[in-house]
């Protein structure tokens, strides 16, 4: 009982943008207290599995990314809704969804203890090594000009070091103005870019939500699934990155974009990607959800929370008078167990709750656009209002929205502006930190077989680029193999 | 249940911006951005510090100066470009139906910090679906005031998180 | 399970507790008239965030205030946001805010137009200790064997991982330093107090000064060892929280010849311009948080320093403290270009 209810809860909250899963579970943990530990953290993580499932909801609807690890929904959602197949896009995103969350499951049932002790190996040099994979494994692919995608990609940059430098503790780019002091924040900037941005084009077309008049089939999920078997290796591929990043812990966001950028990559259908391919619901959703749910690990483990909303979890255990990290498997079985129990039952009822939601979702985009539009303004303003609880993002999310409006229209690309955002500073912040430690030798990254794997891995993925478009120039036939 | 007007026909509109001028000025704010990062960035040192490495302002300078070259060559691209220059990027129609949801969000952000999220929030909806989509003024009224209570009572009663409000509120306690 | 009979006993004292007390919060001439918001000038997870968190919670369950409580974290720019929201609604009471160190260090480090004495001191909670861990596997014997090792070593080979630049913990390895004559640390700055502790346990960086209950858990798994205490007195917590030691056990860095002392207030503040009577009734509320079981255990897990100061007492505290803090600060050349 507690189950559904909180995964309900959890959808609620996943999708309104700005009150996310960290918040969720942030609020109802002092409710908790009063319970057993071992139903509370049912509960809990129900929120959190329920978000996770929420945040695709308006990626694929509206454009509007609930949470950060469903922009790289949006890429290929969004469109599948515009031609009419949003019931598709949603049954895809919720089954990914599942599967990711189950196989990272299964990993921390039997291989726990093995997966904790990879994940001390992580250093400054480790970290950099995977956030430039990820870069990597994203570069190159962008359908503008390359000039465009450069540019947008620096202004992410720029834009994510705006604030206070982690590593000297100076505030850069401030101007003595405190509203800066906080910097971009990244779901401001999403919800202003996809969300505002789309309600101004849809606008322009007139008063109306492209593919709204799609006729609604009952039959979507057989449909849906029927199409998912072949996509074996996709879910796989995501299932493995995801997992990897949630245990690292690079988190649900860098993993989802991860997930798209290697789908499209090694895909028969890369070329289709950011058309409406479900494909590229199916890898970014995936991936994120083996993460979301491998960030559990190193939360109990090691008492390092692989999110935020682990972050609030850890407090929790805290107060119930568990204490996370090492011992815990120990001394503590009954909860951890039936904390693992818990994860593989609040998926399926999770899976089951939002596929029968599936019809009601989809019916949303039936609703008269003159109250959709209005009404995503609210909600995307009290979601980045509640970022920082700072008027000042709202302003920036209608800033932001006009520069989608125009980047949108002239071509320049809006994925490497966000994941620049999203990654920018920790990246920055882990080259320094690994800098700081080898005092300026540039070889740490090469210094041991894990990060200089992961480097070299990066490099080759991102001159993959420069070589298939060599073969592209001998022909066709030499490019299909170099993809 | 109508939309007020029909999607837009692409022929038979005068362009108010040609897609090449919006280029133009959208690659010199770009260059504007770059001037700015890269002038804090001088501020804050861009060397590679001894037993340091890169100092604070080590990535945004060359980032900017990525970003300048990149957006120079995006502006000469822009600026030779005749192909492009008679496309039509948006039309006098086009620009005033998103003024008229992007004029109210503007207004309704600025009434935001004086009346409260909930009570813009529902003028705006109620105004925008009774001005716009040609509701009778008690369904707007009804849809409006029905989702700002639903927001209400989500936020500041279940969920406990705080959003802006105004006199009406506190006249209620809150 | 015994824990939970346990708590519910608790639960019932405190009820008991809240009951009596009700006559008296009844007297008190003011209340809140709407929700109190409690900022937090930090990240979701810190020591300070669970903190709030934990006293929401037990003014919740115990119905010690009548309106709610609501935590808003805001840490931008080193907590300077959640510092200048307080200044700017001098006039709203129903506003809070938890401190760490950075109640001093943000306005000097970064040179945020801020001071404690924009705010009304509400009560000082508690005194967070820092412990001076090592690794394990390096086999230090105790504080002084680690700085023999440091100062034999070359130059900045030895690394300490901290929680963010110019606050608490670099501070603290800058006294350090200090005692090492002409050796060094490298500093390694990272963004929470967890992610230290497990970069150290990963052997990335030499050492780290955590607060306790950040690093209890590695210390309890046999991954971590206290070396000092970074206090004038060891802690007054006996019981056993590893197979044989207790947080007693650890001894002062001046036992070990190092000669720093450093602790960081937990402290509760309101806004500049709250009156007598309201800063009464929250001086009154965090007392009876104090008294419940719950914020017993939670002191005892993180081997807090438990002094309860308030009034006049508190504003000489803090004086000197800021004062402290702006001499260390100078010495390790931490402040802020004038601006």
């Amino acid at each position: 009982m507690l189950m559904v209810l909180g995964i309900v809860l959890g959808v609620v909250i996943g999708v309104l943008p700005g009150l996310g899963g960290a918040n969720g579970v942030a609020i109802l943990l002092p409710l908790t207290f009063s319970m057993d530990p071992t139903s509370a953290i049912i509960m809990l993580t129900s929120i959190y599995w329920g978000a996770l499932f929420g945040g695709a909801i308006t990626s694929i609807l509206f454009n509007i990314p609930g949470e950060p690890w469903s922009v790289a929904t949006t890429f290929d959602g969004h469109p599948m809704a515009q031609r009419g197949k949003a019931d598709e896009a949603l049954v895809g995103a919720f089954t990914s969804s599942f599967v990711g969350a189950i196989f990272a499951v299964i990993l921390i049932t039997f291989l726990a203890p093995v997966i904790a002790k990879f994940a001390l190996r992580f250093g400054p040099a480790e970290f950099f090594a995977v956030q430039f994979l990820t870069f990597a494994s994203f570069l190159g692919m962008g359908r503008g000009s390359a000039f465009k995608t450069l540019a947008s990609m620096c202004l992410g940059f720029a834009l994510a070091s705006v604030g206070l430098d982690g590593v000297t503790g100076t505030l850069r780019l401030t101007f003595g103005y405190d509203e800066l002091l906080n910097g971009f924040k990244f779901l401001v900037a999403v919800i202003g870019l996809f969300g505002i941005g789309e309600i101004l084009s849809s606008m322009e077309e007139g008063l109306s939500f492209r593919g709204a008049a799609a006729k609604l089939k009952m039959d979507a999920v057989i449909r849906t699934w029927r199409q998912l078997p072949k996509m074996g290796f996709t879910f796989l591929r995501s299932c493995i990155v995801g997992a990897w990043m949630g245990i690292t812990p690079g988190g649900a966001t860098p993993a989802s974009f991860m997930g798209y950028g290697l789908a499209k990559r090694f895909s028969k259908n890369g070329r289709n990607f950011g058309k409406g391919e479900l494909e590229g619901v199916v890898a970014p959703e995936t991936a994120a959800h083996a993460a979301g749910t491998a960030a559990m690990l190193p939360m109990l483990t090691l008492g390092i929370p692989g999110s935020p909303t682990a972050a609030v979890l850890l407090g929790g255990l805290l107060i119930w008078g568990l204490q996370p990290g090492p011992l815990l498997f120990v001394e503590q079985k009954e909860f951890v167990w039936g904390l693992i129990a818990s994860m593989y039952m609040g998926n399926l009822v999770g899976l089951v709750i939002v596929l029968t939601c599936v019809p009601l979702f989809a019916a949303i985009l039936r609703v008269p656009f003159s109250i959709v539009a209005p009404a995503i303004v609210v909600v995307c303003a009290i979601g980045a209002y509640t970022v920082n609880n700072s008027m000042f993002d709202v302003w920036m999310m209608l800033v932001f929205g006009v520069m989608g409006y125009f980047f949108t229209k002239l071509g320049y690309p809006l994925p490497p502006l966000v994941l620049a955002l999203v990654l920018g500073d920790q990246a920055e912040s882990s080259f320094r930190q690994a800098m700081l430690s080898s005092q300026g030798d540039v070889t740490i990254f090469w210094h041991n077989w894990l990060s200089g794997s992961i480097m070299t891995l990066g490099v080759i993925l991102a001159l993959w680029p420069l070589v298939s478009m060599l073969f592209n120039k001998k022909g066709d036939d030499a490019a299909r193999a170099a993809a | 249940m109508s939309d007020i007007t029909e999607p837009r026909k692409d022929d038979d509109e005068p362009a108010l911006v040609s897609h090449r001028t919006a280029d133009i000025v959208v690659a010199c704010l770009f260059l504007v951005a770059s001037a700015i990062v890269i002038k804090d960035a001088t501020r804050l040192g861009f060397s590679w510090r001894p037993n340091e490495g890169p100092a604070p302002g080590y990535f945004p300078f060359y980032i900017a100066v990525v970003m300048a070259i990149s957006s120079a060559i995006n502006l000469a691209r822009a600026v030779i470009s005749k192909a492009e220059a008679d496309e039509t990027l948006t039309t006098k129609t086009g620009v005033l139906r998103m003024s008229a949801i992007f004029v109210p969000a503007l207004i309704y952000v600025f009434a935001t910090s004086y009346i409260g999220i909930y009570v813009a929030s529902a003028i705006y909806i109620a105004a925008f679906m009774y001005f716009f989509g040609k509701f009778p003024i008690w369904k707007s009224l009804a849809v409006a005031l029905g989702i700002s209570g639903v927001s209400f009572v989500m936020f500041e009663i279940w969920f406990l998180v705080p959003l802006p409000k105004g006199p009406i509120e506190a006249a209620f306690g809150f | 399970m015994l824990t939970n009979t346990l708590k519910k006993t608790a639960l019932a004292l405190a009820a008991g507790v809240a009951v009596l007390a009700a006559p008296v919060a009844a007297m008190a001439a003011w209340e809140p008239t709407k929700p109190v918001t409690f900022i937090i000038p930090a990240g979701t997870g810190g020591g300070a965030d669970q903190m709030a968190r934990f006293i929401q919670g037990v003014i919740q369950k115990n119905n010690l205030m009548e309106k709610p409580v609501v935590v808003l974290n805001k840490g931008g720019g080193a907590g300077a946001e959640g510092f200048l929201e307080m200044k700017s609604s001098a006039r709203d009471p129903h506003k809070i805010i938890i401190t760490l160190s950075n109640l001093f260090t943000t306005p000097l480090g970064t040179g945020t137009p801020f001071s404690y004495k924009d705010m009304r001191p509400v009560a000082m909670l508690a005194l967070d200790q820092f412990i001076l861990w090592t690794n394990v596997e390096k086999n230090y014997a105790d504080a002084k064997a680690y700085i023999d090792a440091v100062k034999a070593a070359p130059d900045r080979q030895f690394k300490m991982g901290g929680t963010g630049s110019k606050q608490e913990d670099q501070i603290i390895t800058a006294a350090i330093e200090k005692q090492l004559g002409d050796k060094h640390f490298t500093y390694l700055p990272f963004d929470g107090g967890g992610k230290v502790a497990v970069q150290l346990v990963g052997g990335h960086v030499d050492s780290s000064v955590n607060n306790p209950i950040e690093a209890v858990a590695q210390w309890r798994g046999k991954q971590l060892k206290p070396l000092c205490i970074f206090d004038a007195k060891r802690s007054t917590y006996t019981d056993k929280v590893t197979d044989d030691m207790a947080w007693s056990d650890i001894p002062t860095c001046h036992e070990a010849g190092l000669d720093v002392e450093y602790q960081m207030l937990r402290g509760i503040f309101t806004t500049s311009g709250a009156t007598d009577e309201q800063v009464a009734f929250y001086v009154d509320l965090f007392k009876k948080v104090m008294a419940t079981e719950d914020w017993k255990e939670f002191m005892k897990k993180g081997a807090f320093n438990q002094t309860f100061m308030t009034g006049p007492e508190f504003d000489k505290w803090l004086a000197a403290t800021e004062a402290k803090h702006k001499e260390l600060m100078q010495g390790a050349g931490f402040l802020a270009a004038s601006q």
